[in-house]
């Protein structure tokens, strides 16, 4: 089952602190990756008995963190950097061409459940801007025209 | 150009272990490890390293802060902040994947300084094949009997939180909390991680520290310029031709890099101005960017700050005003929430700047905008409600006439034609969503 597999594997990651609150965020994120990408509320459960914690504990940690999706996400999240040297390297042409090529606006995930598109802070790539992160892997240097073919391969 | 955190990899990345023995690979640490945590330390105040987070405290001081075992009995931390993530900066990340050893070897020679049998490398979610490099190097370390020794090495990751940069609010994630800054004091040094005795120390700054072992203290302190001794890892972004990071020692002329290194500004285009240390810090105008180095005491003198070496180039269709909006949206979206001044004053900043943008701008708009950025600065428990404040005090005090011009026209007078046209910043995105769902927006802050 994979609920215990889940419960062992927090149980290792917890032997990796000296306090097992401090395994809250590993844990969170393994459950979030077993569970399509997001915390449903039996994801909580889950964490937080691993943890001898509560659900309520694991979701006031959950909500702080920009990572931890509290709503169903798409089968592949894509994430273009707006910030400010993005930004001024035509990152909203790029936005505007997700938003086009998928049908949906930042914030959505396409009815066929295959996409999630957002915008988001800083990810750290800014000398090679547009960045564009697909399932958590930065693309360098996205143009606005590079956006079909991302999207194309993503598909398969 | 001499290059020391970046040395031996000939623009390369050295993944291998035994790639990195060849090029002389913790001889370092075994250097630090025939000394006395004490003479360690010594050596990293001659060296005069400061650190490479944004702060430039001096690594050898922070290390000697640190309690002894003896004087407080209680397990010892080294804590390595590699949530990078001020906008602009992209150093660390490429310093995880090229030259994971010698920043390991960094954390280890720290290990031995502090006296700490335990080190938590916090990076930033969004790393994730930096996470794998790192992961996969200590791997190969573990494979060497008596390399990590009774040390253990934790790769803790982040989940998105810029504050988690804040050292502080990085220990209360990494014990399992929100993200939230600590009153000080305590200090880390004294009551850190777990309470204990800790230090927390940016990722170049110990990538350095193993080169510092390396040449010697005094002979490190040779390169640079006088307060600002040794190489820095630029990151250079914004509108130049290439962009990228370069590692170069202290005191480099800022158009060097921008028009030599960097190639200038792209389409013939003109540079209007410079942010130089990293969203946080004050702008410099095109012609005090002609003048400034790349060190602590010339960008201090300008007003400004050397932060964590992020130069973001600007050129003539940035209007100053949307690039307020945009930084203060930022902070408004970072903001942690626990102090009332940053909590609230950032959407205000926003709010004004926002209306101001859109031609809605009054002429005490100006003065308003000043005087809640005076209510936020220095007034919580962290910088980061201060960045907001100072980055778009700076704009207005440099750019003045354009802000008058969006309240004289009614309108930006850019007309649509600036770089930062109708961008849509995370914050905008969630109040949509919150929209969509329904769900009542709080009030808004500005008429």
């Amino acid at each position: 089952m994979a609920e215990t597999t889940l419960h062992d594997r927090i149980q290792e990651l917890r032997d990796r602190y000296p306090d097992a609150r401090s395994a809250v965020m590993p844990a969170l994120q393994l459950a979030q990756s077993e569970h399509g990408g997001w915390l449903p509320e039996e994801a909580f459960r889950l964490v937080a008995d691993a943890l001898e914690t509560t659900p309520a504990y694991c979701l006031s940690i959950a909500s702080f963190y920009d990572m931890f999706r509290l709503e169903p996400v798409g089968r592949t999240m894509i994430e273009v950097c707006t910030n400010i040297s993005c930004g001024v390297c035509g990152a909203q042409d790029v936005v505007d061409a997700f938003e086009r090529e998928l049908g949906i606006a930042c914030g959505e995930t396409t009815p066929d459940g295959a996409f999630t598109l957002r915008t988001v802070e800083c990810l750290g790539g800014c000398g090679w801007a547009t960045i564009v992160a697909v399932n958590n892997r930065h693309r360098l240097h996205v143009k606005a025209d590079h956006v079909p073919g991302i999207v194309k391969e993503v598909r398969g | 150009m001499t290059e020391l955190v970046f040395a031996g990899t000939d623009g390369g990345a050295i993944t291998r272990i035994a790639d990195y023995e060849r090029t002389g690979g913790f001889q370092a640490l075994a250097k630090a490890r025939a000394m006395a945590p004490d003479a360690v330390i010594e050596e990293l105040k001659t060296s005069n390293l400061r650190g490479r987070g944004g702060a430039f405290f001096p690594t050898g001081a922070k290390w000697g802060f640190v309690p002894k075992p003896e004087q407080l009995a209680k397990p010892h931390y080294l804590v390595i902040n590699a949530d990078e993530s001020e906008p602009g900066t992209f150093k660390d990340r490429e310093i995880l994947l090229r030259v994971p050893f010698r920043f390991l070897e960094g954390c280890l020679i720290g290990a031995h300084a502090i006296q700490a049998k335990h080190v938590f490398v916090y990076i930033r979610g969004e790393y994730e094949r930096e996470f794998e490099v790192l992961v996969e190097a200590l791997e190969q370390m573990h494979a060497k009997p008596g390399l990590i020794g009774d040390v253990t090495v934790v790769v803790h990751r982040g989940a998105g939180a810029y504050i988690c940069g804040e050292e502080t609010a990085l220990l209360e994630s990494l014990e399992g909390k929100r993200g939230q800054p600590r009153t000080k004091p305590p200090f880390p040094a004294v009551a850190g991680l777990y309470a204990s005795p800790t230090a927390v120390n940016n990722v170049e700054s110990v990538a350095t520290a193993t080169t510092v072992l390396e040449l010697g203290g005094a002979e490190y302190a040779k390169i640079g310029v006088e307060n600002s001794t040794g190489t820095r890892v630029f990151s250079l972004s914004g509108n130049v031709v290439n962009g990228g990071n370069y590692e170069l020692p202290h005191g480099y002329p800022l158009k060097d890099l921008i028009y030599e290194l960097g190639g200038g500004i792209p389409g013939g285009r003109k540079l209007k101005a410079v942010i130089p240390g990293g969203s946080s810090t004050v702008i410099l105008t095109a012609e005090e960017a002609e003048r400034a180095n790349l060190d602590f005491t010339s960008l201090v003198g300008m007003g400004t700050a050397i932060g964590s070496a992020a130069v973001i180039a600007l050129d003539d269709r940035c209007c100053m005003v949307q690039l307020a909006v945009r930084v203060s949206q930022f902070y408004e979206h970072e903001s942690c929430g626990k102090c009332t001044p940053c909590r609230v004053g950032t959407r205000w900043l926003t709010g004004i700047l926002q209306k101001i943008e859109d031609g809605r701008g009054e002429q005490g708009d100006l003065d308003l905008l000043l005087d809640v950025a005076e209510r936020i600065n220095g007034k919580c428990l962290c910088p980061l409600g201060d960045s907001d404040a100072i980055a778009v005090g700076s704009y207005v005090a440099k750019f003045r006439d354009e802000f008058q011009a969006h309240i004289d026209l009614g309108r930006c007078p850019f007309d649509g034609g600036a770089s930062l046209d109708g961008l849509l910043a995370p914050v905008e995105m969630h109040e949509r969503m919150i929209h969509a769902h329904h769900i009542p927006k709080p009030l808004p802050v500005i008429a």
